[in-house]
């Protein structure tokens, strides 16, 4: 991958100006049929969803009471695993885009709620909504690529820290609630500047994302278990409570991975974009950055709808469960314009995903130029790039962009 | 420890243990509130947002019915002649509307409203065509001060128009339904109703058989035979009228042409204005905000914008209407959603309380605007 701008041939190369306009308009229609029949069903769904969950983490918290019981520690972590996974995708992410805002209820609405994360309701709207929505895989203004710790494109200089990101990609995916809270705050850029020049808007920020994590952990892994301690299920609880937290962590990161990470999924260069982006142009770059999970409507609702992260992006403000009803019209409209519509089942999705995080770790060229007889060689070209200085690097690079070029 | 303090202390022991026990809870459910907990189960609790769970709809004319609603426990109780907010989701939308109450105080602590569906009325039509018993609806407690004073006055006249007879029940139901009734006959009350024709009598039999009973007098007048009710004839239908005190309710233009009337006579009269306030959509209008500061918007430009340009400082986001990152609450006014040109209305005492929610970023103004901010 290379950002769009930087392609030989570039994906939109055929698109007219008033072809993209036509695409904005096109969709602009779409999007104004649900709202003309958004309405009660909409409205049960969420409520229903949302009550059901409620009931889900009751229950399963309940069972967990007397979790020193093997079957009731598998029921109970299995249903709080799910329980908030939905909390945090079909209801907490959706409701917090505005996704149920029309319905005018102030108990399902982006402004009070706050979601069962270590990230808070404020920061999250801040960095995703506004942030990531709007400036959608702009390679330097979108920390959702690489979230600001990983190498996301090749035009990014390699540099052999970038090994490590395959590690530091799974342990973001362990501990991906802390993960966010860190990438809403900007943690990396802020803790750089010197503490007594540090904005007020951070300092703030800081102290509410630590209270809301201080509530979080207190709630998961202090009452929780001890209110288990009566039947000797102190210990039990603690580990369904991590564990809940754990797979929830991996289910969310594979899935939000799944959205703008696999192959032939789009990036941008900030310069790249018109400084009055028409609604048409900020449409196309929306279709070419994201791709969709394909499967069941199970597999849907339990990734709160991302699998249907092109239309998701297209219409980050409606229902969310409506993506799958657009998505046939989404998809005819991408293959009416000649364009890419990316959709995979979910194994697939995530390991193409992977691949990228792996080859993007290694130099450029070097997975693609390595084969079982020349493993070695390439072994020792990457342990030398890595141990040498920047001189040793670039000759190197060089080298693996020739034979890249030559096996081609 | 002295007597006083120990017995200080066993006073407030048991409630430090409740407020213990609820601190407890409120960590366990984080980041929930132990509320949304609890509504899951009883929405209708003590401590909830008041709430309430229609128990039967009763078809009163073609175009009305009368919902028997069940309130929560915070219900504080009204006065006959009082009305009532209520949210109605209709079509997954939250719209608030205010109806008289038409029963006093009952048994069953169930409280009632009767609806009119009136041409084109989003809210009136939803509640008597499609509500069904069972349904949520969200209340506000009783307001109003159209109520009769104690004791009550020797002669009374209560005038009312269509729908204006529905504060005006409940005060008749609450006299009438006394063990030993505390006044009436056709001498101390009169009931001056007007309605489009016969069948169109909201509560028609009850009250004429009021009426057969002796407990009033009752003059019907039926627009279809009668023509309006004129304010000129009040003396002639009602001869001892200089005596009466007057309670009126009914369409602005009767409320006003009555109060001109008792006004020159400088007779005493209370009247109920259902609508005191609307709002026509336009282009463009003044925004103002809690701050105090005023800010001139064309219809063109969003709120956003135009605020800021102003010097007032303002959430924003994505600028786009994506993020919601620019919400705030409009409590009265009209604005446009300049992307597909739809209308979103605040009246007050109609709409929500706390105001209608608008992303300002896309927003223009279609009228002058209060934004809570």
């Amino acid at each position: 991958m290379t950002t769009i701008t930087k392609k030989p041939e570039s994906p939109i190369a055929h698109l007219t100006e008033a072809d993209i306009e036509q695409i904005g308009t096109e969709l602009d229609a779409i999007r104004q049929d649900i709202l003309d029949d958004r309405g009660e069903r909409d409205a049960a769904y969420i409520r229903k969803v949302v009550s059901s969950q409620r009931k889900l983490e009751l229950g399963s918290r309940a069972l967990l009471l007397a979790s020193v019981l093997p079957p009731a520690w598998f029921l109970g972590t299995t249903g709080l695993s799910v329980a908030k996974i939905l909390e945090n995708m079909e209801i907490g992410h959706n409701v917090m885009h505005g996704q149920w805002d029309w319905m005018r209820d102030p108990k399902i609405h982006s402004t009070t709620w706050e979601w069962d994360n270590a990230s808070t309701a404020e920061g999250w709207k801040h960095s995703h909504n506004e942030i990531h929505h709007t400036y959608t895989n702009i390679v330097g203004k979108d920390n959702d690529l690489g979230y600001g710790i990983m190498r996301v494109d090749e035009d990014q200089r390699w540099h052999p820290m970038h090994l490590g990101q395959p590690l530091w990609n799974f342990i973001n995916a362990c501990v991906f609630e802390y993960g966010i809270a860190a990438y809403d705050l900007e943690l990396g850029k802020n803790l750089a500047v010197p503490k007594e020049k540090r904005s007020e808007t951070f300092k703030r920020n800081a102290k509410n994302t630590l209270r809301k994590i201080r509530r979080q952990a207190t709630k998961d892994y202090v009452i929780h278990p001890t209110m288990a301690l009566p039947t000797g299920s102190f210990l039990p609880t603690l580990a369904a409570n991590i564990t809940a937290n754990l797979v929830r962590n991996l289910w969310s990161h594979s899935v939000i991975m799944c959205g703008h990470f696999p192959e032939g999924v789009e990036t941008f260069e900030q310069k790249s974009i018109p400084e009055n982006e028409t609604r048409g142009q900020w449409y196309v770059r929306q279709m070419l950055g994201s791709a969709n999970i394909s499967g069941s409507s199970l597999m849907h609702f339990m990734t709160g709808n991302l699998s249907h992260q092109i239309e998701h992006h297209l219409f980050p403000d409606l229902p969310s469960n409506r993506y799958a009803e657009v998505a046939p019209r989404v998809k005819a409209l991408f293959e009416k314009y000649d364009l890419a519509y990316h959709e995979a089942p979910l194994p697939a999705q995530v390991y193409s995903a992977w691949h990228k995080v792996i080859r993007l770790s290694l130099p450029n060229d070097w997975l693609a130029t390595t084969t079982p007889k020349n493993a070695p060689q390439q072994v020792a070209t990457l342990y030398k790039m890595t141990t040498g200085g920047p001189k040793v690097r670039r000759a190197a690079q060089a080298r693996l962009q020739q034979q890249a070029r030559k096996s081609a | 420890m002295s007597p006083l303090a120990l017995i200080r202390s066993a006073e407030t022991g048991p409630r430090r243990l409740r407020d213990g026990l609820v601190r407890v809870a409120e960590a366990a459910v984080t980041p929930l509130e132990l509320g949304d907990v609890l509504d899951v189960f009883n929405p209708l609790r003590s401590g909830a947002p008041l709430r309430g769970r229609i128990v039967e709809v009763r078809p009163e004319t073609a175009t009305s019915a009368t919902l028997v609603i069940k309130p929560g426990q915070d219900w504080a109780g009204h006065v006959p002649g009082q009305y009532v907010r209520v949210g109605v989701d209709v079509d997954g939308v939250r719209l608030w509307r205010t109806y008289s109450l038409t029963h006093g105080p009952t048994l069953d602590g169930c409280i009632s409203i009767t609806v009119k569906a009136i041409p084109d009325g989003v809210v009136s039509g939803y509640l008597v065509h499609r509500s069904r018993p069972g349904q949520m609806l969200q209340l506000d407690q009783a307001q109003g001060d159209f109520v009769l004073p104690v004791p009550l006055p020797a002669k009374l006249l209560l005038v009312t128009a269509g729908s204006g007879i529905t504060p005006v029940i409940g005060m008749l139901r609450n006299l009438f339904s006394r063990a030993e009734p505390a006044a009436g006959g056709p001498d101390q009350l009169v009931l001056l109703h007007s309605a489009l024709a016969r069948a169109d009598v909201i509560f028609g039999d009850e009250l004429r058989g009021y009426a057969a009973e002796g407990r009033l007098r009752l003059v019907e007048l039926h627009t279809d035979v009668d023509g309006m009710l004129d304010v000129a004839d009040l003396e002639a239908m009602v001869p001892d009228l200089a005596e009466r005190t007057t309670y009126a309710c009914g369409p602005v233009g009767l409320l006003d042409a009555i109060e001109a009337h008792h006004a020159e006579r400088g007779l005493p009269l209370h009247v109920e204005r259902f609508r005191p306030k609307t709002v026509a959509p336009g282009e463009g209008g003044t925004l103002t905000f809690v701050s105090g500061e005023t800010v001139e918007a064309d219809g063109s430009t969003p709120i956003l914008d135009a605020a800021e340009d102003a010097g007032v400082l303002m959430p924003s986001g994505c600028r786009m209407g994506i993020c919601f990152g620019c919400v705030l609450p409009m409590t009265e006014g009209a604005v446009r959603d300049m992307r597909n040109g739809e209308l979103t209305i605040a009246v007050p005492g109609e709409t929500n309380p706390d105001g209608v929610p608008i992303q300002t970023c896309i927003s223009a103004a279609a009228g002058a605007c209060s934004i809570n901010h």
